[in-house]
């Protein structure tokens, strides 16, 4: 099962930096997961006890508004790595994540995963440069939406006028 | 004996607006024509200087050439979103009214020197309208090319321009990818930024071409993107926009540094300007 | 150019000698008679500018400057001399690329565009232009005329202007043409050059045609053969005034750095002085730099658009989006010296300086561009020396 799992996994470039040791020690903590469309992979508040490697299909990260429902607050395609708030305490999900359409991925064991950063401290060091790029990647995308980049200069001068007001 | 020269680089000629159609709340598409003249042969990328008369004039990209239906005449598109006192002009004209033209100004995209090659074109916002006659170029000499793919931003789903044109190119050979910055569930698309969507396109840098056009930053993101992906910066082209008070190179106001973009531009290869593009207030 | 190549043996074109006693007035009405409106230096308002002038009398004979950074003041000379002055705060843009022109007039009613009359506009006689400003009008006449598109207005003006080019004999204190190449003697690009010599022999002027229609005017005109005595004495008067230049500006590499100077921490040193107020802009002759606006009447059935000067220190001029790209005064200045200096080589092939000194004596800070260019050159070697210590 997992030099299945070794095998998919290899073909990410998120991982790139891996060792061929260390990417067969993480298959060992992944399966093969298949989400339905419209199906949950967690709630936002719930234990971060997994992360994914999107292979096909596709995921929103969701929250709950109160007043304005559930926000899209970005997408995931296949190819890119779900879930990082496991690697640090207290290990809860920021947000919810809902598959958009069926969705092939790998899940993770994220405790197991964790016990393996302990024993060997050059694995996790590998694991963490993988992940932190993502993430800052993914703030410097946030923080660019937050520009508004695509308003017009009404829609900007609005924005700053209720900025002041406030 | 004083003489007067091309009295046409400065003169405006009276277009009529053919048809006026509303792409968002505050984006419209106006066919322009000529009556008495066959349009000037505008490629894509050009601009055109358009008059409001009595309020000022504007740079607006060519945003496709029109069919008269006729078989004779062509019509310029321009697609134009109201920000000022002279857009809101032009966008507020009704089929029927007159609006001032000179042009064409500025350098194309250049789609036949992307032959044999894969073309990525990425639209940030109302950037998608310079870029359309890109996509039309390319599927008007289809077997010259590679892949078309088109990767497309917008604020919400509400601003996306040309929806049932992208429906039809996408069924006719283009591959359409589209994000909005936000969105309800209602949206098919992609939720987050426009560069996300590289990734999984899948390209193969050492034969692709791209044409980029959007906002200042979105259109250095992509090109660093691009860049980091493997494609060369000569290879990727952006739209720049400055001022423009004349269009012809005679007021000055268009520069970045040593580029005149009416003249050097509006479309300039990203391995030009990529050092200008991170310097403060250039 | 220096003339003292003259000097030292190549023989410069054959000319003729005018007194300015008669050959001047003869000189006006050659002029006037051909149909020119004549333009030259005037006194006015405590300065001497760019006028049309109704007559001889009106050239500021015996009027002379003192120039300095931020200081300007008249002074009257012990001589005659009408030509003896410079950095007016006037070029011979305002005649060519006057700051208003109207470009065209629409019609609502009648559904038409009609670009300005030019049949009936005056050909003008630009009566002494300094070297430096002749080279300026040609500087001019690539951007303005030398593009895939040519301003109907400048070639309208330029086309039938006629130009009496001055020798610089007396600098001013913030000139340097040498250093731009372009002075203080004049080699071409004029009708007519003369060069004026007030002495114990009188005020007489040495002319050489640089055209046929120059050497028509001259023709018409009471003169003799010019000796070589006169025309030694005229050339060692050029060549003199070529070593007695107010200012030197670097031009090696000058190109290369303002490139690299982009991010200078000297922007926050010349922007504590500057106050954007644009005179520099107003004054040299070679800026260019133009906006629109539209007007219309009361029924809106007339429109009009001119055209008017613009500078690249005014806020929105780089205007984008509802806001300006440059708005900071480390930025906007910046534009300018980088512009003129630097990436007008780019854009048209040459330098935008020609060494006048105008921008230095009317700013009213004083900034002198020639001491920005060795504060931005110090500070770069100063960082190669710094990078090339670096182990």
């Amino acid at each position: 099962m997992s030099s299945t799992v070794a095998a998919r996994i290899l073909a990410h470039p998120f991982l790139a930096a891996l060792t061929g040791e260390q990417y067969a020690v993480l298959a060992e903590d992944g399966t093969p997961v298949v989400f339905a469309a419209g199906e949950r992979l967690f709630a936002e508040g719930g234990i971060a006890d997994r992360f994914w490697l999107i292979e096909r299909g596709g995921v929103a990260l969701d929250t709950r508004v109160p007043g304005r429902g559930d926000q899209i607050i970005e997408t995931r395609m296949a190819g890119t790595v779900l879930g990082w708030s496991w690697l640090h305490p207290p290990y809860r999900w920021h947000f919810g994540a809902v598959a958009r359409v069926p969705t092939d991925a790998i899940a993770f064991d994220a405790a197991s995963v964790r016990r393996r950063f302990d024993a060997d401290p050059a694995f996790g060091y590998a694991l963490l440069r993988s992940f932190t790029p993502v993430i800052a990647e993914q703030l410097q995308a946030t923080r660019l939406r937050l520009l508004d980049l695509y308003a017009s200069p009404a829609q900007a001068r609005q924005a700053e006028i209720q900025r002041a007001d406030t | 004996m004083t003489t007067m020269a091309e009295p046409a680089a400065v003169l405006p000629r009276l277009y009529r607006v053919a048809s006026r159609q509303e792409d968002t709340h505050d984006t419209v598409t106006l066919q322009l024509t000529e009556p008495a003249h066959p349009v000037p042969a505008f490629a894509p990328g050009q601009f055109a200087m358009l008059t409001a008369f009595g309020i000022g004039e504007v740079p607006i990209s060519l945003s496709g050439l029109g069919d008269s239906g006729d078989g004779r005449a062509q019509r310029l598109q321009h697609t134009l979103r109201a920000v000022g006192a002279v857009t809101r002009a032009l966008h507020a004209t009704q089929p029927g009214g007159l609006i001032g033209v000179r042009g064409p100004f500025g350098t194309s995209w250049d789609v036949p020197s992307a032959a044999g090659r894969d073309l990525v074109i990425v639209a940030g916002g109302i950037g998608l309208a310079p870029l359309r006659p890109v996509v039309l170029a390319a599927l008007a000499d289809r077997s010259r090319y590679g892949r078309i793919v088109l990767l497309a931003g917008v604020r919400t789903p509400g601003d996306l321009l040309y929806q049932d044109e992208l429906e039809w190119w996408q069924r006719n050979g283009v591959e359409v990818a589209l994000t909005a910055d936000w969105a309800d569930r209602g949206w098919s698309g992609e939720v987050g930024l426009v560069t996300a969507l590289i990734g999984p396109a899948r390209l193969a840098p050492g034969n692709s071409v791209a044409f980029v056009c959007g906002p200042d930053i979105m259109m250095r993101l992509t090109a660093e993107a691009l860049v980091a992906l493997g494609i060369p910066a000569d290879r990727i082209r952006v739209s720049l926009e400055r001022n423009m008070r004349c269009g012809a190179g005679w007021c000055g106001h268009c520069q970045l540094g040593p580029l005149l973009l009416c003249r050097d531009g509006p479309v300039v290869g990203y391995d030009r300007v990529a050092a200008l593009m991170r310097v403060r207030e250039l | 150019m220096h003339t003292s190549e003259d000097s030292a043996g190549r023989q410069p074109p054959a000319g003729r000698v005018i007194s300015a006693a008669d050959g001047l007035p003869a000189l006006f009405g050659a002029l006037r008679g051909r149909g020119y409106t004549v333009v030259g230096p005037a006194v006015r308002d405590g300065a001497i500018v760019v006028a049309e002038l109704a007559s001889v009398a009106e050239l500021p004979f015996g009027w002379g400057v003192e120039t300095e950074a931020g200081r300007y003041r008249l002074r009257a000379r012990a001589d005659t001399a009408a030509f003896g002055h410079s950095a007016g705060p006037q070029s011979w843009k305002s005649v060519l690329h006057p700051a208003r022109a109207r470009l065209w007039s629409a019609d609502r009613v009648t559904g038409t565009v009609t670009a300005d009359e030019t049949a009936d506009r005056p050909r003008y006689a630009l009566l002494g232009v300094r070297p430096c400003d002749v080279r300026a009008v040609g500087i001019l006449d690539r951007v303005l005329t030398g593009g895939q598109h040519v301003d109907p207005v400048y070639r309208g003006r330029r086309d039938g202007a006629f130009i009496i080019a001055v020798e610089c004999t007396e600098p001013g204190a913030t000139c340097f043409c040498t250093s731009m190449g372009c002075g203080p003697g004049a080699d071409s690009g004029f009708d007519l050059a003369m060069t004026e010599l007030v002495d114990a022999e009188g005020h007489r002027f040495l002319v050489r045609a640089g055209t046929q229609a120059g050497a028509d005017v001259l023709a018409d005109l009471p003169s003799r053969a010019a000796d070589s005595t006169i025309i030694g004495h005229a050339s060692t008067a050029v060549a003199e005034a070529a070593d007695r230049m107010g200012r030197t500006m670097p031009t090696q590499g000058l190109r290369q750095l303002l490139i690299g100077s982009r991010e200078s921490l000297h922007w926050d040193d010349v922007a504590s002085r500057c106050l954007t107020c644009g005179n520099c802009t107003m004054a040299c002759p070679t800026c260019f730099c133009t906006t629109t606006e539209d007007v219309t009447d009361l029924t809106g059935d007339h429109a009009e658009r001119w055209r008017r000067w613009d500078s690249c220190y005014a806020l929105d001029f780089s205007n984008l989006h509802g806001g300006s790209v440059r708005t900071s005064g480390q930025s906007r200045y910046r534009q300018w010296i980088t512009h003129k200096l630097g990436t007008w080589h780019d854009q048209f092939g040459s330098s935008g300086c020609v060494g006048c000194g105008r921008c230095i004596v009317w700013c009213p800070a004083g900034i002198d561009i020639t001491q920005e260019v060795s504060a931005l050159a110090g500070l770069q070697r100063a960082a190669d020396a710094a990078t090339a210590t670096e182990p």
